[in-house]
């Protein structure tokens, strides 16, 4: 039934890249300086891919829509980069940051693409030190490294806590030399809203150019989607606000099918929202469980005092407060990971235990670590969380315990790709956090900045090479061929519908309400009841969307709501499909926790006899149901067992 | 709170713009700046009328995207945060928020508060780089950076290419975004070789595109959200006349 191939290459896993590099095509310089690529979005991924394939000697065109490509939501990263360079001689290496990774994705991750991301780790550290990264280094000069959640060695480079921002600016830097150089041309404030396929085959892109309104054709010999996550989906994320679905979304209802959309990552430590002004949500780094102790109250009367500001958290006594990480998984307490985490503080919330108004947070407390450590420790290692923190809330934490509660945050699911990270269409590939590869059911921290720049700087310059080889005939691609002129009709048609529906509901007002029935049924816990009672919510909010929704302005102006409309149109199409592929999946597997699918103490269960595979769905047209297809997961190098943190 | 918010309109480049004034109800004090501009926009679409344009995208004072010009000051009155981390509890009940784009020749207007910021994009092609490939570089620890260096480069280096410095000085001067470039690379090993041409490049670009000269007033660096120090514009000038005296 399935018409999936992943290619993956033969042989031991450890030398199937080596293998595969070995054996595919690649181009003569002269060629590839008649050859096209496009490339969509300038995080990491796009970044990366950009400035290399660039120095190879093709033609990029480079396209994202803030108005500058280092603004990308890349640059908000925090906490650190993972690789298997074993510096700090804690026995790390090339197969353990595989096996954590596996795991760590409680095996719903392909084993060949995981361990080539290993393998490449290490390129990416002298990468980016030679392109001037300024990643913390010790008093002898040498690199330093951090712990992150969930793994057992000290792999993690940072650079302060803007280790995204600093990777960024080491792409865009190798970027803005190419732009000056002529080989990429850059498209600032311009968004792709449709891909261009001929015979089959990925040719061009349709963009608005975001200033003037004016909807451009771009033809390529192939285009490349790095167009980030779409955590967005649930409106409050700690996503960046523009980061959006519509390139990986428009790709797909043009054959390129898309995997594990229910995969979403929820963050256990973000800021709790604050109220319905609240138009994004804060992340506080991962890292601050090292020294912070989560709690909550054990006594319902303290609860009630907490919320009408009667005492104050430190009056509540030691022996009054459940440390509820502490008391269910002693082995790991409060470093458990971060799906676990985010359960159990929506476990005690609901059960009425949240510290503020809204019940929708807990503590997270360094009174004992102030003690233990002293302040000037504390403030030495989280200084600049803490002054953040405060900024936000104007609650000092050196104080009074932090009010943490769990936010989305990264979106596993993407769009499927084989191991040339080409999707289903060819010639059309997709990067970065865009695509479903490498983490399985739950990423690990410090490994999607790894990812992006694996796929960007040492996997796609040479799987697309293979593809492009035989490209060499294909002449320039005429933008005048009627592919592109029909998809240029239908996005100039979508758009003058929203502009001329003249109804009554905001843009944000809708997405809020997508949130909501995401948030309530695909979120945290998920049942059978709850997705179908989502998806036909979804189905009446679609309704809803294109009846009531007003845009004002017009078409051919800088005009921000009909870029929202643009976005959340396809934003209410995938949460139809995440709540599908949410139904299907009657398993617990990693950030996708399903409340028929646990243990007798409420523990997530995997059944790996059912679901050891990646739901690859296909879209069939606007009134048909999408197909599900299986890439069945073959588990050769690491045994699958039930994670346990107890 | 309720708030009296004086904000600038401009239908485009071309249009002349001008302040319009709207009064906006019930915000809360905890709700971030932009946040508040989230309800004014929501109660202008129900009213009928056009939201207000402004760039945002992060909102955590990362991107860069978020601009403003605050009663009179970069960012606003709340010091080291970018607009997107200004808080309601720092303006009063009942106050008049007066809300300006950049003003700068070097960054035109494209609507109401949005500017075009390319200008800094040319500066960075110009040489806002190391001139190295990917592949075939040494291993990251063969280059061995002592950490006083590395902490200042990585202090430079935290400029988010706001404009605020830009917005700020009297004479629209780049300098203390090129020179946060300019002595990043300046500072490590691997920035060395073509630092002095680095700078020439790029000071050459600043001057072509319409910036200003640096007469040291330091406004930037007291309005700079990452607190840029403007002992970079110092390394920046040495950087370049090492470069003039090869010439
Ligand atoms: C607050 C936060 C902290 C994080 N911290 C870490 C960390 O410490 N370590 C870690 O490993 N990971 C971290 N992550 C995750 C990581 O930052 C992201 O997964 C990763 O940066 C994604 O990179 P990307 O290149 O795939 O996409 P993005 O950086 O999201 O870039 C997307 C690009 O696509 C463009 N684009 C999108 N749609 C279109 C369109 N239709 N047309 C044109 N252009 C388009 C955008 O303009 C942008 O340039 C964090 C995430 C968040 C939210
Ligand atoms: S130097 Fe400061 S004010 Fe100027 S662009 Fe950089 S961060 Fe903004
Ligand atoms: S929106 Fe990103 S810095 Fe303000």
């Amino acid at each position: 039934m399935t018409k999936l191939n992943s290619n993956i290459p033969g042989g031991p896993i450890k030398d199937k890249w080596t293998n595969h590099k070995a054996n595919i095509n690649v181009v003569s310089p002269a060629n590839k300086r008649k050859l096209d690529i496009i490339i969509v979005g300038t995080g990491l991924a796009g970044a990366s891919a950009a400035s290399s394939l660039a120095e190879l000697g093709y033609n990029v065109k480079l396209f994202c829509i803030q108005d500058s490509p280092r603004r990308a939501h890349s640059i908000a990263a925090q906490g650190g980069i993972n690789a298997a360079k074993n510096y700090q001689n804690d026995n790390d290496s090339v197969y353990r940051l595989f096996y954590d990774t596996v795991k760590g994705g409680d095996y719903r991750a392909r084993e060949a693409n995981v361990y080539r991301l290993a393998e490449v780790s290490g390129s990416i550290i002298d990468q980016c030190v030679a392109q001037g990264v300024p990643f913390a280094r010790d008093y002898g000069g040498l690199l330093d490294n951090r712990s992150f959640g969930g793994v057992l060695v000290s792999r993690t480079f940072y650079a302060r806590g803007q280790t995204g921002q600093q990777l960024l600016l080491g792409a865009y830097s190798a970027l803005n030399r190419q732009i000056g150089k002529g080989s990429v041309k850059m498209y600032n404030r311009h968004e792709m809203l449709d891909v261009v396929t001929i015979d089959g085959k990925a040719r061009g892109i349709i963009t608005r150019n975001l200033v003037t309104g004016e909807i451009e054709r771009h033809g390529a010999h192939a285009v490349v989607i790095g167009s980030g996550g779409y955590g967005n989906v649930f409106f409050l994320s700690t996503n960046a606000m523009n980061s959006n679905t519509s390139a990986a979304w428009q790709i797909y209802k043009k054959g390129a099918m898309f995997a594990n959309p229910c995969f979403t990552q929820i963050h256990p430590t973000c800021i709790p929202v604050h109220g319905e002004q609240q138009s994004k949500l804060t992340l506080m780094s991962e890292s601050l469980r090292n020294d912070g102790r989560i709690w909550v109250p054990k006594k319902m009367e303290d609860v009630e005092k907490l919320r009408k500001k009667e005492i104050r958290p430190a009056d509540i006594k030691e022996e009054d407060r459940d440390y509820y990480l502490e008391r269910r998984y002693p082995a790991y307490g409060n470093l458990v990971p971060r799906d676990v985490a985010s359960r159990a503080a929506k476990e005690r919330c609901d059960a009425g235990f949240g510290v503020n108004e809204t019940g929708k947070a807990v503590f997270l407390d360094f009174a004992t670590a102030i003690n233990r450590l002293g302040k000037d420790v504390i403030e030495a290692r989280y200084g600049n969380l803490f002054q953040m923190y405060e900024k936000i809330t104007d609650d000092n934490p050196y104080e009074t315990p932090m009010q943490i509660y769990p936010a989305i945050h990264y979106t596993m699911g993407g769009t499927w790709v084989d191991y040339n990270l080409m999707t289903t269409v060819p010639g059309l590939y997709s990067i970065g956090e865009a695509n479903f590869s490498d983490h399985g059911g739950n990423r690990l921290g410090a490994s999607a900045l790894m990812q992006g720049l694996a796929d960007g700087y040492f996997v796609l310059p040479y799987t697309i090479g293979d593809y492009l080889s035989n490209e060499i005939q294909t002449p320039k691609i005429d933008t005048e061929r009627p592919e592109f002129k029909e998809a240029e009709e239908a996005v100039k048609q979508k758009i003058t519908k929203l502009i001329n529906n003249n109804g009554k509901k905001s843009v944000d007002s809708i997405h809020k309400e997508l949130g909501k029935i995401m948030w309530d049924h695909v979120g945290m816990a998920r049942n059978e009841a709850g997705l179908k009672e989502a998806i036909d919510q979804i189905q009446e909010l679609k309704k809803d969307f294109w009846t009531n929704v007003v845009v004002p302005g017009t078409s051919d102006e800088f005009n921000q709501e009909l870029e929202k409309a643009i976005r959340l149109a396809d934003f209410i199409e995938l949460g139809d499909l995440m709540a599908r592929d949410a139904l299907n999946r009657s398993e617990s597997c990693g950030g996708h926790f399903r409340e028929e699918s646990c243990t007798p103490d409420g523990e997530a269960q995997r059944k790996d006899d059912e679901f050891a595979y990646v739901s690859v769905w296909e879209h069939k047209g606007e009134k048909e149901e999408p197909a599900l297809h299986k890439e069945e997961l073959k588990f050769e190098e690491v045994e699958l067992k039930q994670r346990s943190y107890k | 709170m309720n708030l009296k918010i004086k904000v600038w309109r401009q239908k485009n480049a071309k249009a002349k713009g001008g302040f319009e004034t709207y009064d906006i109800k019930d915000v809360s004090p905890d709700s971030s700046f932009l946040e508040m501009l989230d309800i004014l926009n929501e109660q202008l679409i129900n009213e009928g009328k056009e939201p207000v344009a402004f760039d945002h995208d992060c909102r955590e004072g990362i991107c860069g995207m978020c601009s403003l010009f605050i009663n009179g000051r970069a960012h606003g009155p709340d010091d080291d945060v970018t607009t997107c981390q200004l808080h309601m509890r720092k303006f009063k009940d009942g106050e008049t928020v007066t809300i300006e784009p950049w003003r700068s020749g070097a960054f035109p207007v494209i609507k109401d508060l949005v500017v075009d910021r390319n200008a800094f994009e040319k500066i960075m092609h110009s040489g806002g780089f190391v001139s190295v490939n990917t592949g075939g570089v040494p291993d990251g620890n063969a280059i061995l950076i002592p950490k006083e260096d590395a902490d200042e480069a990585m202090d430079a280096a935290a400029c988010i290419g706001c404009g605020a410095c830009v917005a700020t000085c009297k004479n629209s001067s780049a300098m203390l975004f090129v020179a946060a470039k300019v002595s990043q690379f300046a500072k490590l090993p691997q920035g060395k070789p073509e630092a002095a041409r680095r700078a020439r490049n790029m000071v050459a670009k600043m001057d072509e595109l319409g910036f200003g000269g640096c007469t040291n007033t330091g406004a930037c660096e007291a309005e700079c959200p990452k607190g840029i120090s403007i002992s970079h514009i110092a390394r920046l000038n040495r950087e370049y006349l090492k470069a003039k005296i090869k010439e």
